[in-house]
This record gives C-alpha cells, sequence and structure tokens, in this order.
C-alpha cells in the first residue's frame, strides 16, 4: 500500500517559546527544530504498516523553506522511502496547505494519508480534516489503534469521555493521538540510507493554485504570567488555607 | 450578515456544558457583530435537545433532522451544517473545541471555502480575535477574511449560556445531506464509566503525573483523594505516555484545558505543555518533592513533600474538615 505522510518543522517541544517584542513572531535564535511529535506518530505508524504487509511505499511530504529539508531526511532516516518538499516561502494558512497537500495527493495517488492531529506551533488541530473534506475522503482523527483488513479500515478514536470505533474504505485520512504508537529513533545505517533517497524540490508556483490566506496574524503577545504563591509547611496547613484562605473545600 | 449559526453538540438526548458554553460564545459574538445566534441541534429526531436547548437564550433554535443524523459522523454533519450556511446566508458557525468540534468544524471550513480560527479565547469588538500559540507561550490577535467565517471557542475561556426567560422558537427542517458522498461508518462508542464529575466541568480537579509511578498507584493512592474531594482525576501527559491512565483524563496542551475553582497538581513536575491546559485555574496547589519543580511557579500553594505520605495524610485531615 502506498502511504503519504504530510509533515511539519516545528520548534522542540522543549523549547521555551519567547514571543519577539514586536509582535511579529517568536524568537528563532537557539531553537532546535525537529519534525512535529504527531507527525512522527504518523510516519511510525506508516512504518508499521508497511513491514505489517511486507511491501508498499512511504512518501513524505511537506510545505515550507529549503532548511524543512532537514526533517524530511530524518523521515527518510526512520525509514520513509521519499520525500517531495514543495517550497513555500510566504504564509499558508491552514486551508492553504491543505490545498497544497490535496494537490500532492491528487498526483501522488495514495491509498492512506496519516498526519498528526496537530502541530505543536500554531495547536490549530485543522489540515487532516480539511484535506478530507477537499479530496472528499472519509477522516479519522485522534486514532489511538489502526486496523487495516483489505481496503476497510477500522480506527478507535479518543473522543471526549470514551473511544470511538469508526470504519470506511480506502482512500482515507487518519490523524494520529498520542497513544497510537512510540516512534522509533532513525537508526545509523537508516542515517546513511536516508542520505541517498529522493527528495524531490517542487516550487509552490509551479502547481499553479490560487492561495490567498484569509487568517491573518496581525501580532503576538506574551500571555500574562501567573506569579507563584507561597509555599506551606505541612499538609495540615494545606488543607487549612484551602479552607480558610483560598475557600475552595 | 453578521448571524451565528451555533454547533449544538449533543449525545443520547443530553448535551455537555461545553454546548452552553458555545450558546453563550455564539451570542456575544452575533451582539458584536450586529447579528444573532441561532442554535443547529442536527440528529435523527432532534426535537427533544432542540426543546432543551431552546431555554438557553439563542434567538432560535434549528432542529435539523436525517437518518444519516444518527450518530455523529463528520462527513455528514459536515454536509449537513455546510448547506444550512448556504441557506440561511449565516456569516459565522462557530461551537467549543471539544472532540467533536474539533473534528468538524476544520472540514466545514474547507467544504465552505472558509478561515477557521482554533480555540479563540477573546472577540474582540474591532473584529479580531484572540487564540493561544505555542502552547499558550504566545497569544495571537488573528483577522478572519471572508463572507463566512468558521470558529471554535476555548470552553474555559468563556462562560456557559443561562437559562433565559422565555425559550426560544425552535424551527424545524429536513437536512440535505447527498447520502451517496457519505463514506464514514459508525461502529461503536465504548463510554468511560466513571461516577466523577467530568473533567472539564468539575469545580475541582486533582491530577497524578509521573511522580505518582504507575498506573496502579493512580488507584490505591490518589483515587481516594480525588473521591474526597469529589472532584475529576487528570493526568499530565507523562503518566499517559507512561500508560498508567487513558488519554482522556490528559491535561495539557495535546489533551483537555480546563479551568476548575481549585486544580491540585500530584507529582507534576510542571512542563509547559502541562501548564498550558490549566494556568488558568482559580486556586492551584501541588504537591512535589522536587522543590525546583517547575509547577511551583505557577502554584498559589505548593508543598514540598513525598506524595506517598503526603496524599493519604491529605485525605485524613480532609475529613477532619468535613467533620467539623
Amino acid at each position: 500500500m502506498k502511504i503519504l505522510v504530510p509533515i511539519k518543522r516545528v520548534p522542540d517541544p522543549a523549547t521555551t517559546i519567547r514571543v519577539l517584542p514586536d509582535g511579529s513572531g517568536i524568537a528563532t535564535d537557539n531553537v532546535k527544530w525537529v519534525i512535529n511529535p504527531f507527525d512522527e506518530i504518523a510516519i511510525e505508524e506508516a512504518l508499521r504498516i508497511k513491514e505489517k504487509q511486507s511491501g508498499g511505499e512511504i512518501v513524505l511530504a511537506t510545505v515550507g523553506q529549503t532548511t524543512w529539508q532537514e526533517q524530511l531526511r530524518t523521515g527518510l532516516a526512520m525509514g520513509a522511502d521519499r520525500a517531495i518538499l514543495v517550497k513555500n516561502d510566504g504564509y499558508l494558512d491552514s486551508l492553504g496547505i491543505a490545498k497544497v497537500l490535496a494537490r500532492v495527493i491528487s498526483d501522488e495517488k495514495p491509498e492512506l494519508v496519516l498526519l498528526g492531529k496537530q502541530a505543536i506551533d500554531d495547536d490549530s488541530n485543522q489540515t487532516g480534516q480539511m484535506l478530507a473534506e477537499l479530496l472528499g475522503w472519509p477522516q479519522a482523527t485522534f486514532a489511538s489503534k489502526v486496523e487495516i483488513a483489505e481496503s476497510k479500515v477500522t480506527v478507535i478514536r479518543e473522543v471526549d469521555g470514551g473511544l470511538e470505533t469508526i470504519a470506511f474504505k480506502l482512500p482515507a485520512i487518519i490523524t494520529t493521538d498520542l497513544r497510537l504508537n512510540e516512534p522509533r529513533y532513525a537508526s545509523l545505517p537508516g542515517i546513511m540510507k536516508a542520505r541517498k533517497k529522493e527528495l524531490k524540490e517542487i516550487p509552490l508556483d509551479s502547481l499553479g493554485l490560487a492561495l490567498s490566506p484569509k487568517l491573518k496574524i496581525k501580532k503576538l503577545t506574551a500571555p500574562p504570567k501567573r506569579q507563584a504563591g507561597k509555599k506551606v509547611g505541612s499538609v495540615a496547613e494545606l488543607v487549612s488555607v484551602l479552607h480558610t484562605e483560598a475557600k475552595v473545600i | 450578515m453578521g448571524d451565528v449559526l451555533v454547533f449544538a453538540e449533543h449525545l443520547g438526548g443530553h448535551f455537555p456544558k461545553t454546548t452552553l458554553t458555545a450558546v453563550n460564545a455564539g451570542t456575544e459574538l452575533a451582539k458584536r457583530r450586529g447579528g444573532s445566534a441561532i442554535a443547529v441541534v442536527m440528529g435523527d429526531a432532534p426535537d427533544a435537545v432542540a426543546a432543551e436547548i431552546a431555554k438557553y437564550g439563542a434567538a432560535k433554535v434549528i432542529a435539523l433532522k436525517h437518518p444519516a443524523l444518527k450518530n455523529y459522523l463528520a462527513d455528514a454533519h459536515a454536509a449537513a451544517l455546510a448547506a444550512l450556511v448556504k441557506k440561511t446566508g449565516a456569516e459565522f458557525v462557530l461551537t467549543t473545541a471539544t472532540a467533536e468540534g474539533k473534528d468538524l468544524m476544520p472540514r466545514l471550513a474547507a467544504r465552505l471555502d472558509a478561515p477557521m480560527a482554533s480555540e479563540i479565547t477573546a472577540i474582540n469588538d474591532d473584529g479580531t480575535y484572540v487564540r493561544p500559540m505555542y502552547a499558550g507561550n504566545a497569544m495571537a490577535t488573528i483577522e478572519l477574511e471572508g463572507p463566512v467565517k468558521v470558529i471554535t471557542v476555548r470552553g474555559t475561556a468563556f462562560d456557559a449560556a443561562k437559562p433565559a426567560p422565555s425559550a426560544s422558537p425552535v424551527e424545524n427542517l429536513d437536512a440535505e445531506i447527498d447520502s451517496a458522498t457519505l463514506k464514514q461508518e459508525f461502529v461503536s462508542f465504548n463510554q468511560t464509566k466513571s461516577d466523577r464529575p467530568q473533567l472539564t466541568e468539575a469545580r475541582i480537579v486533582v491530577s497524578g503525573g509521573r511522580g505518582l509511578k504507575s498506573g496502579e498507584n493512580f488507584k490505591v493512592v490518589l483515587e481516594p483523594l480525588v473521591d474526597e474531594m469529589g472532584a475529576a482525576m487528570g493526568a499530565s501527559r507523562a503518566a499517559v505516555d507512561a500508560g498508567f491512565v487513558p488519554n482522556d483524563l490528559q491535561v495539557g496542551q495535546t489533551g483537555k484545558v480546563v479551568a476548575p475553582e481549585l486544580y491540585v497538581a500530584v507529582g507534576i513536575s510542571g512542563a509547559i505543555q502541562h501548564l498550558a491546559g490549566m494556568k488558568d485555574s482559580k486556586i492551584i496547589a501541588a504537591i512535589n518533592k522536587d522543590e525546583e519543580a517547575p509547577i511551583f511557579s505557577v502554584a498559589d500553594y505548593g508543598l514540598v513533600a513525598d506524595l506517598f505520605k503526603a496524599v493519604p495524610e491529605m485525605v485524613e485531615e480532609l475529613k477532619k474538615v468535613k467533620a467539623h
């Protein structure tokens, strides 16, 4: 089976994010860039499906700058077969990204598209669902288990108050949640092999898409800081202050 | 212009508090943009729920009926809602960022070729909105352009709608869905059985972290405290990652966002991703043996202690307070 995994380059989750004084963005000096952690889970799931079916192809795709090659190479080192970078230096909103990916998917014709439920930079949680609608495909967001039998897929989803099971036929879009799997690290031979794998660059302009972002970010501000309170010396004191001072119990 | 369709989530004849939050936020948005808030209840038999929602002050309630809307599924619901947007000429579609809201609204936005703002925390008078990015480490002021805009609101940032003096009029409509285009099939819903309050609705939340060391300790150490306080139980991502508890208990950037009157963090170090989900709580208490733990930088009351001693002791102390 051919699986396409769209990925995004984001600041490492351990990075302390600081808003620039002029509100135009975040400070990017000293930021380590990584594959969006939920997209890593998507790559891992694709690898496991391929291993189980002992065949198929995994194609990574991203829409970004030349530097985003680094994250594509990391994904190739994990075991993906080839990668596509749609080169774009400008700003696109989620719908714009989804339109570009929908175009790549129409050309590549994968049977399954796996991606993270949200990118941990803008926290929008939109691209997978938008892609599903643009392609007219079924969607399963927040997947914690994926089972494929013939061309039928059953997905267990993490929803409020429990687990939901839905089913559909391929092709389909699945977005990954935390517990779907634990992504592997790229091995040294994997890293060596990745250097020789195909990484194709496509200029965004060459796709002839009309994209004008309708969501615009005017400015960023730092959130109000919560002040630290006081330390208490004992459990009895903690219960006492919650009862008499904060009056919450 | 300015009308707001509020998607009213419901399950098994009931709606969660987050639906009332959406009704209130939708009413607020309509007021600022010079329109009316219309609550939309979708289902194969939406009448009873529609009558309930009608008690909460929306200008109108639309009960949208179709056999394909029996169970929530993104493709059928997005198709029906998009057709209703066109029919009513509404400018906004809004709901709360629950699992269902997050699943549905981007699909709807793509169908309408509309921009979408996720989890807004404020509606500004100048037409802009505020939403958190980077796990809440940046607040973005954003603008949405075009004839239709799709919005989810963060449940903790808006109050729930209160019962109104008179009921809203209810309009019954048959949904327009081309059943041939539907591809998703509902199989089952396995509801987590719990007598405890819902995490996003509870007055008190007690959360455990990796410091609990095992799922068994969540049961024998943390749960007595949770129940003594009549609280909902939460967990850090680290505890979920370690397999101690299910993911629907996760509080944080990639889990649930809560803002209870009291949040008790037990054995949670306080990574920024966790703080993103609870730092708007009214009072935060933290128990951790590491006095350098970042959780203490946001806690109103911090206790540096071994949780395996402190938590059982706290249960006893709470019983004493109750006895008085």
